[in-house]
């Protein structure tokens, strides 16, 4: 019981991780200036590396392979949430994406490093200091873009507003929550939406931007259930293309 | 693999180790990125712990293969090499030899993360070419993921920071 309730922690965020990090690696080639491209791709090779060192902890605990676990399970056996599938629209959607979402992993990631379990301690303190980077990107453009023309603010206040109970949905509870925050491992989803929600805030409050109400924004839940949008699985037929081809290939 | 008994110490070890450049950064040994973290030298075999500069650092298959190669091509078993998290790598593992080879190679060498308290301090590179420290922070992703891209105002170059992390 007690592996479960770790291995559902561990699978839900190396599929947010693999889930974001490839639609973030749809930008290279489209980003809207060099840097962005650069950027988005290099958050996509962050984030799928990462996603992998957490399968290889469940590897470790039993579960199947790395590549097996991302290349052959389908949609409804992922827990990653609905907000990372969802597809990258325009830049500015993007941008909010990545803004919310990092936001909220970072906490998670500081949160961990705190874990009782030490080898997601370890990997927790590590992907925290690289996820540095990816808040300093998305704090940056917010505070510019949201601030800059009519145009820019305007784009970002829609996305922001389309975003946010996606967003919020990716603090769904999970079965074992309980067991999760008596037994340390992770201090649970309720802390982490309250200190994202102060994060996100603060960011916003430096911009013209506004953040939709909390209090009257139902969260898009599912997710974390293997119940998904009909965009998780053109995305994993996608990525699972050269895999199903020829599983042992190697590129 | 019939095992024979490893004459070859951990100093050689070492010193060999140190033709095993960074893929990514030619001029850079793994021994000066300072990725070698422990080496463990018995009866059974040559164990060592790697432990990479970024998680999804796509050279370290590469990494493994340069490392098992120098170590059999003189005569030596494959060594058992581990990936690890137990201590994160920091920038500041990077030795004195390594950064400034960095520099000469066109890459400034990170500041000391011990005084990255706040990453803004990403902003203020010193030009690796004229020295300049009139330079401004274009994008803190570069061709690699260990690199963020700066311009210097002084020399109105475009140059690379290895980051601190």
């Amino acid at each position: 019981m007690e592996h479960l309730a770790l291995k559902e922690l561990l699978y839900k965020m190396a599929d947010d991780l693999l889930i974001l990090g490839h639609r973030n690696s749809e930008w290279t080639g489209f980003g809207p200036l060099l840097e962005e491209d650069i950027a988005f791709s290099s958050m996509a090779q962050d984030k799928v590396g990462q996603a992998q060192a957490l399968y290889q902890l469940l590897h470790q605990l039993g579960e199947q392979e790395p590549d097996t676990v991302a290349f052959t399970r389908n949609a409804e056996q992922f827990h990653n949430s609905i907000f990372t599938e969802l597809p990258n629209g325009e830049y500015d959607f993007s941008l909010i994406r990545h803004f919310l979402f990092d936001t909220a992993d970072a906490l998670r990631f500081n949160m961990l490093s705190n874990s009782p379990y030490t080898p997601l301690a370890q990997l927790a303190k590590k992907i925290q200091g690289e996820l540095r980077y990816h808040t300093l990107h998305a704090n940056t453009w917010i505070k510019q873009l949201g601030n800059a023309t009519e145009e820019s603010i305007s784009r970002l206040q829609n996305s922001l507003t389309t975003a946010f109970p996606y967003a919020l949905g990716m603090f769904e509870s999970s079965p074992y929550e309980q067991e999760i925050i008596s037994s340390k491992w992770f201090e649970g989803e309720e802390i982490l939406r309250q200190k994202w929600l102060e994060s996100v805030e603060a960011i916003i409050a430096k911009t013209q931007l506004r953040l939709p109400d909390v209090t009257l924004t139902a969260p898009v839940y599912g997710g974390r259930v293997g119940k998904h949008s009909q965009h998780l699985q053109p995305l994993l037929d996608e990525m699972t293309e050269v895999f199903k081809i020829d599983p042992t290939a190697e590129w | 693999m019939v095992s024979k008994a490893i004459s070859a110490t951990h100093r050689e070890i070492m010193n060999w180790l140190e033709e095993v450049k960074d893929p990514e950064i030619p001029v850079l040994s793994v021994v000066d990125l300072g990725v070698i973290t422990d080496i463990t030298v018995t009866d059974d075999g040559i164990h060592i712990e790697l432990t990479p500069t970024f998680v999804g650092c796509p050279a370290l298959d590469m990494m493994k293969v340069d490392i098992t190669e120098a170590l059999t091509s003189r005569g030596l078993p494959p060594p058992q090499i581990t990936v690890s998290f137990r201590e994160a790598w920091s920038s500041d593992k990077i030795s004195e030899k390594g950064k400034a080879a960095l520099k000469k190679f066109g890459l400034a060498p990170p500041p000391s993360a011990t005084l990255v308290t706040d990453i803004d301090i990403l902003e203020h590179a010193n030009c690796p070419r004229c020295n300049g420290t009139n330079t401004e922070l274009k994008n803190p992703f570069g061709p690699t993921l260990c690199r963020s891209i700066h311009y210097c105002l002084d020399c109105r170059e475009a140059f690379e920071q290895f980051k601190p992390l």
